[in-house]
């Protein structure tokens, strides 16, 4: 569906600079998968680009200090998630000096290098998607053969960002690069740089930087502005006509997607040498005095962000952190930008959704019109109201990519979404639950088997020494070594049941 | 540090609401209903008039003693949709205890009994108008010819239809025999049942270019205000095309195999209720089927139906029973027509 863009109001100053802030606040887990583990202590001096924390488990990525200084606390600190929870953060008084790390070398050989030492160095340079969803980058290159080719998408198609807009106008080359290199770590031969049509000035920049640097394996395919066009499955679809199938990843029909974010980042930790620790945030709505797309060291609160934008205005009520269509919000403006953070929408109360009462659903079926899963949104309402999750399940719910779609099409203004995501969670802990249920009965089921094994065993034992006593009758000297050798037994049990207490 | 309030996403606003395509649908009747006025007569707009005081009175009492928001409830316009559309389906000269009785069925019983706006299983507009038909077949029946025909030379004005529709009189030069009349639907199965062709039958002066004088009119200014609605956005063009095209295939197959027995298809498509059905009432969104396919099965059930009760059946325009019909089948086609989900086998 067509969307108002509203990214006029953040493209119109040039790409500005966040600066360094006081503090920095480095949250451990800023990406899909297990925590990072902290590996400086309060009171070190570190510096730009030095890891502060490392990967634990291969879905995972290490964090790196955005400034030198010293750091000051490492715990629990508010960041930015959905749930509004607190999470382990490496807090770094910055001394203003940004002192560089030099700890990467610029690997300028990259083509003599294979895939893995590649991988290797992505993924200590902590890169993960910076698309929103934040997926250790590393990871995503090692997807083995049959790939076709590479997508990278600077799509864009949520209202009011223009990070990657901007990154394409300022720095398109950096993106071309980071393609090559990412074609050379995947072994394939093919690259598709997607852009929505709304973004004119980043198209021609990208197109200029593709043809100087003249790698025909790079293609520029510009594409219509239509939401949802940037997510991975829809914009595959609208390049190939192919669909991934729903159990499957982009890269078992053979695609393989990337952020331009991405491929620019991946280009620094290889040609550059410097791991990542600043990204390019777009601050905008109606709530900032200045939209602009800012380059921003990780770990910078967002007030600061504000501040160098020129402050709130008084309409200032809602702050969300991604797009209007499927962002956050948040409850406070201290949290820190993290790798996932492309854009802090400030909005006004007139900008967001009022949260007006919702008519009944009078059926008109614009939700399913407007699905780009094919769903029936409005079918999949009427059965998670009636708690009938076996349908809901058939009719896929889990297909549902949370796009927004249907809610703004929808005429009885339902929050459809938010039904959706109520659903997933829903069955999710029902089957959490009836799993733990059959477990807890397993485990019971079994226990009484057990005692009841145990018992049949001991009546056997019984048996078989009533029958030995009986046999060894009449001979007293067999009776009197067989009785001494059972007092001996539970003598050395009794002793040994003080350390060693008997299994049931 | 400062707070903020939470919104979920998506945060955008709707583009849309309720009274929105409610509304559209009342302005999209304007055209239809200044035809209507011309031919024959203000009658259509004290039935409005009827109809909708009626129809937001019976809405406003249910909702009351159901304990429901009334005002926000009567502001989504869709009482006033039931009660117009009812209106048109009613005669120019129609008592007012009649039409009362239509829109507070159609309200109380076909839509909020069962739960109100949404959750009525029935379009209410034609359980009315059925009920109607039934019960009362006398009053239902009494059409005017269209104006500018000889046999109209005296008809009722605007006082004139007010005492009738409200005292049952008509006023002195004026007599139920001279201005009254049938539909053209109603002659052409008469006539065919006495044995005349079709051909002799349009000869009359009851017909016009395609349709009947008139009706033909009605209809399609009914259709201009229905494309409006398409270009709009507020009714998608499955349901219309469906019925149009069921409604033509069944009436040029008849018609080719017999033309002296069937009349052709541009009277089905003209005459009646065959334009106002597929712009205006089997499009009701609430009683129909959802998805796309569903959709053109539901409208072409409706365009097949229409065409059998009118040419075998008992009543001389099938409309509204075809829709009630096909409302029926509604579960069974939104159950088998789910369509393929993204990344799920072809």
């Amino acid at each position: 569906m067509t969307l108002p863009a509203r990214k006029r109001l953040s493209t119109s100053l040039p790409l500005g600079s966040a600066g360094i802030p006081e503090y920095l606040i480095l949250p451990l887990s800023q990406h899909v998968g297990t925590a990072a583990e902290a590996i400086v202590a309060v009171g070190d001096q570190v510096q730009r680009g030095q890891p502060v924390a490392k990967a634990t488990g291969y879905v995972g990525s290490p964090v790196h200090a955005s400034s030198s200084g010293t750091v000051v606390e490492i715990g629990p600190h508010p960041v930015p998630h959905p749930s509004g929870l607190t999470a382990d953060c490496v807090v770094i008084r910055t001394d203003g000096e940004d002192r560089p790390f030099n700890g990467y070398d610029p690997l300028s050989n990259y083509r003599t290098l294979n895939a893995p030492a590649l991988r290797a160095r992505v993924r200590e340079c902590g890169i993960v998607g910076l698309g929103g969803a934040a997926f250790p980058t590393a990871v995503k290159l090692n997807v083995g053969v049959g790939l076709k080719s590479l997508i990278l998408n600077a799509a864009e198609c949520e209202p009011y960002i223009s990070c990657d807009d901007m990154l394409l106008r300022h720095r398109p080359e950096e993106v071309i690069l980071g393609a090559q290199i990412m074609l050379h770590a995947l072994e394939i031969r093919h690259c598709c740089v997607a852009i929505e049509d709304d973004k004119p000035e980043a198209c021609e920049a990208l197109m200029q930087a593709n043809a100087s640097v003249g790698d025909d394996r790079i293609e520029v395919v510009v594409i219509p502005a239509r939401y949802p066009a940037g997510g991975e499955r829809q914009l595959i679809q609208v390049l190939t006509g192919e669909e991934v199938p729903a159990d499957g990843i982009p890269a078992d029909i053979g695609f393989l997607c990337h952020n331009v974010g991405t491929a620019a980042s991946v280009y620094r930790a290889i040609l550059k040498g410097e791991p990542l620790i600043s990204r390019i945030v777009t601050v905008t709505g109606e709530g900032v005095a200045q939209p602009a797309n800012l380059d921003v060291r990780l770990g910078t609160p967002m007030a600061h962000l504000v501040e160098k934008c020129g402050g709130y205005t008084p309409s200032a009520t809602h702050l969300v952190m991604g797009g209007a269509m499927m962002g956050f919000p948040l409850d406070r403006d201290d949290l820190p930008v993290i790798k996932a953070s492309n854009c802090i929408l400030v909005a006004s109360r007139e900008e967001v959704r009022p949260r007006d009462t919702a008519l009944p659903c009078i059926r008109c079926g614009e939700c399913a019109r407007a699905c780009p899963a094919s769903l029936l949104p409005q079918q999949l309402h009427w059965l998670t109201r009636a708690a009938d999750f076996e349908q809901v399940e058939a009719l896929n719910l889990y297909d549902c990519i949370e796009c927004g779609c249907c809610d703004l099409v929808c005429p009885s203004h339902i929050p459809l979404t938010q039904y959706f995501r109520y659903a997933k969670t829903e069955i999710w802990a029902r089957k959490n639950e009836r799993e733990q249920s059959d477990h807890a009965r397993e485990r019971f089921e079994a226990r009484q088997a057990r005692i009841e094994r145990q018992s049949q065993e001991r009546k056997q034992r019984l048996a078989a020494k009533t029958r030995t006593l009986k046999k060894a009758g009449k001979d007293e000297a067999a009776r009197k070594a067989m009785i001494e050798e059972v007092m001996q037994r539970v003598r050395d049990k009794k002793s040994g049941s003080q350390n060693e207490s008997e299994p049931e | 540090m400062r707070q903020f309030q939470r919104t979920m996403p998506p945060h955008l606003r709707p583009a849309t609401s309720v009274t929105r395509v409610m509304g559209e649908v009342l302005l999209a009747l304007v055209p239809a209903t200044t035809a209507y006025v011309w031919y024959f007569g203000p009658g259509i707009l004290v039935n409005m008039m009827v109809a909708v005081t009626v129809a937001v009175a019976a809405e406003a009492a249910v909702l009351a003693a159901r304990g429901r928001p009334v005002a926000s409830s009567l502001g989504d316009l869709s009482a006033i949709v039931t009660a117009v559309l009812l209106a048109f389906a009613l005669p120019p000269l129609t008592p007012w205890w009649v039409t009362a009785t239509g829109a507070a069925f159609a309200i109380v019983f076909a839509k909020q009994l069962y739960g109100g706006l949404g959750y009525n299983p029935f379009n209410p507009a034609m359980v009315g108008y059925v009920i109607l038909l039934i019960s009362f077949p006398a009053e239902m029946t009494r059409w005017l010819p269209p104006g500018g025909l000889d046999l109209a030379a005296e008809r009722p004005d605007l006082m004139a239809t007010l005492g009738y529709v409200f005292t049952g009189q008509l006023p002195p030069p004026l007599a139920w025999d001279a201005i009254a009349g049938a539909t053209p639907l109603d002659q052409v199965k008469t006539e065919l049942g006495l044995a005349r062709t079709v051909e002799e039958i349009r000869a009359g002066p009851l017909y016009g270019d395609f349709g009947a004088r008139g009706w033909e009119w009605v209809n399609n200014f009914v259709a201009i205000g229905g494309l409006w609605l398409l270009y709009r956005k507020v009714i998608r063009w499955q349901i219309p095309v469906a019925m149009l095209a069921a409604v033509i295939v069944a009436s040029t197959v008849f018609y080719l195999l017999e033309p002296g027995n069937y009349p052709p298809p541009s009277f089905h498509v003209f005459s009646g209720a065959t334009m106002i059905g597929a712009f205006f009432i089997a499009t009701d969104p609430v009683s129909a089927a959802t998805s796309e396919r569903g959709r053109l099965i539901y409208g072409a059930g409706i365009g097949l139906l229409t065409y059998v009760i009118r040419t075998w059946g008992g009543y001389p325009d099938g409309v509204a029973f075809a829709v009630l019909l096909m409302n029926m089948a509604v579960p069974a086609i939104d159950r088998y027509t789910v369509p393929r989900a993204y990344g799920h086998g072809r």
